[in-house]
């Protein structure tokens, strides 16, 4: 399991590739917070490679997504397989998050 | 290749891991166990999403909240799993906790921008039912038992 960031554009894109659970939850976490106090204000976390997510990977996401949110800046989310999209039904973060089927058109929605 | 429904109505199999309080371990016991599971023909919801987060979630609280990362204690992880059923029993060395305690709805929008309180409910929303009892004997502690029917 690992974590990818790149710059598309102004928006740093985060490729999570396996698993985002408790044992690396932290990982993603500082990662972005890195790349928010360097003054980056455009999130796009992709889930394209992702098998699962445990209650403490949501729950940085919704930390992120917080923070991200009091820079002023904005997290988006794209990928999500069915049962991945099942997963934030369940627990109705797709009402919090803005989720793009693909990553083309989560890059579009900027 | 998956075995037919025929010929796994005869199939059990059993395991036993024993982990300690240390979540790096999760995602290996969470493999261990959907094996069998991918084995018996689970159908696909269940092994990428009900089996991997409902354990990960019973063994992340056995490790960070009844052990609380103590290093002198261990978790005890044993899954029965048949064309029936996957029983999942995960045993902590914590102190007794009441599994119905501080049930918060996790979907509420007064919580939906919490960080946590999400692992009981997904437990409970992925798994057919989850219990609570005390271990029997040593060492002293609880069991979460969570009990899939084969989708």
């Amino acid at each position: 399991m690992s974590f990818t960031i790149k710059k598309e554009g102004e928006i740093v894109v985060v490729d999570v590739e396996g698993q985002l659970i408790v044992g690396n939850r932290q990982e993603l976490k500082q990662k972005v917070l890195d790349e928010l106090e360097r003054g980056e204000k455009k999130f796009l976390i992709d889930f394209a490679q992702t098998g699962y997510i445990d209650s403490s990977g949501l729950g940085v996401l919704v930390s992120l997504s917080k923070k991200i949110r009091e820079q002023g800046g904005e997290l988006r989310l794209a990928n999500l397989n069915d049962d991945l999209k099942t997963l934030f039904e369940l627990t109705k973060l797709d009402t919090l998050f803005q989720i793009s089927d693909t990553r083309d058109r989560a890059l579009a929605s900027f | 290749m998956a075995a037919s429904p025929t010929n796994d109505a005869g199939l059990r199999v059993s395991l036993e891991v024993e982990i300690p309080s240390d979540v790096a371990y999760i995602e290996r016991v969470v493999e261990l166990i959907r094996h069998p599971c991918a084995e018996l023909a689970y159908n696909a919801h269940q092994l990428a999403l009900n089996v991997p987060v409902a354990l990960s979630e019973a063994i992340s609280n056995a490790i960070l909240r009844a052990n609380n990362e103590d290093p002198g204690k261990r978790v005890f992880v044993r899954a029965d799993v048949d064309a029936l059923r996957l029983v999942v029993d995960v045993q902590d060395e914590g102190e007794p906790f009441d599994i119905d305690d501080n049930i918060r709805d996790a979907t509420d929008p007064d919580n939906i921008e919490r960080e946590d309180g999400r692992g009981l409910f997904l437990m409970r929303a992925l798994m057919d039912r989850v219990e609570r009892f005390d271990a029997n004997g040593a060492p002293a502690g609880n069991v979460v038992r969570l009990i899939l029917t084969r989708a």
